[in-house]
């Protein structure tokens, strides 16, 4: 077996939840990041016409607490409480058997999804193969009117035709780099950062 | 024979974790994160079984066969569902009906369902390390034990564990008390070796004639678990005073001929599990049972469909975690990478 690219698949580095052999560039700070979840609830508000039939659903793992976050928000706004429920595509995903295996984890959908208005949340939006997932799985729950999808970063690459409505920060990318969005929630800290191979 | 491939399993330290692990032969050499990931795993496939459509497209293209030379209705009714609400194909195969009939070895018959392209085959045999037998000599199908012999019944185990798990918490320091035919049950077995990962005192109650000679030395102690106890009891009074969990087993009628109890009435009298032992156990005590149930013999009906009893939830957890195992052992084995590793 060929030593190197074992110790590529296995990242050995990764250490502390740093990469040891990657070059960190920060790209959002926590003050970005607000801004940005508050510019896509006045957005999904103002799209909407107001919050009627108004569902968010999050998908695992960061984009569940940035369904809540847009939820508080638009809360603030319109003082209407919108149901946020939260999707595993672990047992939708395409590559089941080709790639390392995800932890499934439990769907919770709030409400009947039929007939509602539904924004799909997530952090990054690279290839789009988690969004069809998420699609496959959302209408195993039912015929929702109209679905909508809310990122905080849009890294490009796309392998299938799936656009977002609702983009907090698009970034050009190269495909050797990795973005990766920190959340307080699950990660500790709120951050947006670039990471690409090299010291 | 079996101690072979388990000493095998240990160096290569196959895991279900990072999706090494390919068989599932028995609950002895599986760590506790590795319970904990079939726990969690079956908490996600019992939502999908809530659900008004329960299917998934987990496994699509994938084929499961069930290999029975044995009687049963639970464990193949379970895989089967488990694997038709994942998507996979699952094909049945009795012994009696195929080419076993003709007299086909055990061995050609598995390298023939391999040939088909089965990515799994879940077997059960009425000789102990049958599965164990075919995993060595198959290349690229997994096996999952679906009971062998005496020996063990896995996935019997896993959901027995986490059906205590979804009442009682962590399991661990909890008095488990396993009642009946301990000699000849597959399930006991597996359930110790689960228990005791899991770190739970486990107490055996039997009459001496249906416990293992070497057990009924005393108190044991499980080395590679030294928080977990134990313990033999043939007084039933006793074992289940404090009881957090209380399973009786079946009482393999067919055994009754070989001496070993004296009549079937005395063995219901002396160990039957009835209201008032029931009650000598913790309040709210769990009552589990493996199935099929001889009530009026091991169990009395009033128990065994009374408010402690859990035995139909065992059947539901049954197909969610025979779900997850199916998604962890087929749905996701990085086999080139498990290649690799062995060379």
């Amino acid at each position: 077996m060929n030593f190197l690219s074992s110790h590529k698949l296995q990242h050995p580095y990764r250490f502390l939840g740093k990469d040891f052999f990657m070059r960190e560039t920060p790209v959002f700070s926590d003050k970005d990041m607000d801004r940005a979840v508050s510019r896509i609830a006045h957005e999904i508000v103002e799209r909407n016409h107001g919050v009627e039939g108004l569902m968010l659903a999050g998908i695992w793992t960061r984009g569940a607490p940035l369904a809540h976050r847009l939820a508080g928000r638009i809360l603030s706004i319109e003082g209407k409480e919108v149901p946020v429920g939260v999707l595993d595509i672990g047992l939708y995903r395409d590559d089941i058997g080709r790639s390392s295996r995800p932890m499934v984890h439990s769907t919770e959908m709030p409400e009947v999804v039929d007939g509602q208005k539904l924004v799909l949340v997530d952090d990054v939006l690279f290839t789009g193969r988690t969004i069809r997932a998420a699609l496959d799985a959302l209408i195993d729950f039912g015929r929702p009117r109209q679905v909508q999808l809310a990122v905080l970063v849009d890294r490009g690459h796309r392998e299938l035709p799936i656009r977002a409505d609702y983009v907090g920060k698009n970034m050009p990318t190269s495909t050797k780099e990795e973005v990766q969005v920190r959340l307080l929630e699950v990660d500790g800290i709120d951050e947006v950062v670039l990471l690409r191979e090299g010291a | 024979m079996p101690s072979i491939v388990k000493e095998e399993n240990k160096r290569l330290r196959t895991s279900l974790v990072d999706g090494t692990r390919r068989h599932l032969l028995d609950v002895d050499d599986f760590t506790r994160d590795e319970i904990d990931l079939v726990s969690k795993t079956s908490d996600a496939m019992l939502e999908v079984l809530a659900r008004d459509i329960k299917k998934v497209p987990t496994l699509r293209g994938k084929v499961i066969v069930t290999l029975f030379y044995e009687a049963s209705t639970r464990t193949r009714v379970s895989f089967e569902e488990a694997g038709k609400l994942l998507s996979a194909d699952v094909i049945n195969v009795s012994s009696s009906g195929s080419s076993v009939e003709k007299g086909e070895s055990l061995l050609n018959t598995v390298r023939t369902l391999q040939a088909t392209g089965a990515d799994l085959v879940v077997v059960r045999h009425q000789h102990s390390g049958a599965p164990y037998f075919m995993a060595r000599n198959l290349e690229s199908m997994g096996v999952i034990n679906g009971g062998d012999g005496w020996h063990a019944h896995p996935t019997q185990a896993l959901l027995d564990v986490y059906t205590m798990r979804r009442h009682l918490g962590p399991i661990g320091g909890r008095k488990i008390v396993i009642v009946g035919d301990i000699l000849h049950s597959r399930v006991a077995r597996s359930n110790l070796w689960a228990l005791t990962t899991e770190g739970a005192n486990v107490v055996l109650c039997a009459p001496p004639t249906l416990i293992p000679q070497e057990f009924l030395s005393g108190q044991h102690r499980v080395d590679e678990h030294p928080l977990s106890t134990v313990e033999i009891e043939t007084n039933v009074e006793m074992a289940l005073d404090g009881a957090d969990v209380v399973m009786p087993l079946r009482l393999q009628l067919e055994r009754q001929e070989s001496g070993l109890l004296p009549t079937l009435r005395e063995y219901s009298k002396m160990y039957g599990i009835t209201r008032e032992r029931l009650d000598l156990a913790s309040k709210d005590a769990l009552l589990l049972h493996p199935g099929p149930m001889n009530e009026g013999v091991e169990i009395s009906p009033d128990v065994a469909h009374g408010s402690q009893s859990l035995i139909e939830e065992q059947v539901r957890n049954g197909v969610a975690v025979r779900m997850a195992l199916l998604y962890l052992l087929v749905g996701a084995t990085k086999r080139e990478e498990t290649k690799a590793e062995i060379q």
